[in-house]
């Protein structure tokens, strides 16, 4: 039996991968916190795993005739705007101790990801009979 | 967005902040510079932030257009702006700086103003400060992988 490298891997490349792109978003928000009118985004990081994973759920539409287009639920990986929970004066929904949580967590999500990836390696460096 | 642009966006926040701190301590300096006409007379100056944006990723973007577009890439100071705050006038004939009329001007600084402001910009560049650090134990830990 081969052995299949992304197999075993399984969902945490694209976690990685998610994980840095929304680090970048919300690194970007905090570097914006003073910013007048700048609007806070996020990337929905459940929904995008799930689009990942080709496991969308449908928010699909009913046809009821055939000329009828089959809309979606939107992209779920795509940047959507935050909703504050006090908008400040200059227009800015920027809300710098939630940005930092988030932040955290997601480095955490990545790092995570990350440590189960090497340990994937070291496994596969041992059943190849290397020193792993 | 390139791999490492996290570095930039935090870069440029810090320096946006730290500009923030010098027209703060600018200010904080000149709040007792007297004139002896409005027209000398210091004023308060504050900057105005901005969000920078990569354009050709927009334009290179498969999103067809409906999408919100891309996230920001950092920050950066597009003016700064003088306090139209009306300038503290003062009775005092004795003073060497006094006009004809015994007037002299200070600046419109307001001093508690300019420290909250100094306090929300050193918070501000914590946080960035916080971010690049973290982005950085990111990078190494990856570029670490496997060995």
């Amino acid at each position: 039996m081969a052995i299949s490298v992304d197999d075993a891997l399984g969902v945490h490349p694209q976690a990685m991968k998610l994980a840095h792109q929304r680090s970048q978003v919300i690194g970007a928000n905090l570097a914006n916190a003073d910013t007048p009118n700048y609007k806070a985004r996020d990337i929905d990081f459940e929904g995008a795993m799930r689009a990942e994973l080709g496991r969308r759920e449908g928010l699909s539409m009913t046809t009821t005739s055939e000329g009828h287009l089959a809309g979606s639920g939107g992209n779920p990986g795509e940047l959507q705007y935050r909703v504050p929970h006090q908008p400040s004066i200059d227009g800015n929904t920027v809300e710098a101790a939630k940005e930092q949580t988030r932040f955290s967590e997601n480095s955490m999500r990545y790092m995570a990801s990350l440590q189960f990836v090497e340990g994937t390696f070291s496994t596969l460096n041992k059943a190849a009979g290397g020193q792993g | 967005m390139s791999f490492f642009s996290m570095f930039d966006t935090a870069g440029s926040a810090m320096t946006a902040q730290r500009l923030r701190m010098n027209v703060t301590s600018s200010n904080l300096a000149n709040a007792d510079t007297v004139s002896s006409s409005t027209g000398e007379t210091y004023r308060a100056r504050q900057p105005v932030f901005e969000a920078v944006y990569r354009q050709e990723q927009a334009a290179a973007g498969g999103n067809g257009g409906a999408g919100i577009g891309e996230a920001s890439t950092g920050v950066r100071v597009r003016e700064i702006v003088e306090s139209e705050a009306p300038l503290q006038q003062q009775y005092n004939p004795n003073h060497p700086m006094a006009n004809e009329e015994g007037y002299i001007f200070k600046p419109n600084v307001n001093q508690m103003e300019e420290m909250a402001n100094l306090i929300s910009a050193q918070r501000s560049y914590e946080s960035n400060l916080e971010v690049f650090n973290s982005a950085k134990q990111m990078y190494m830990r990856t570029l670490q992988m496997g060995r």
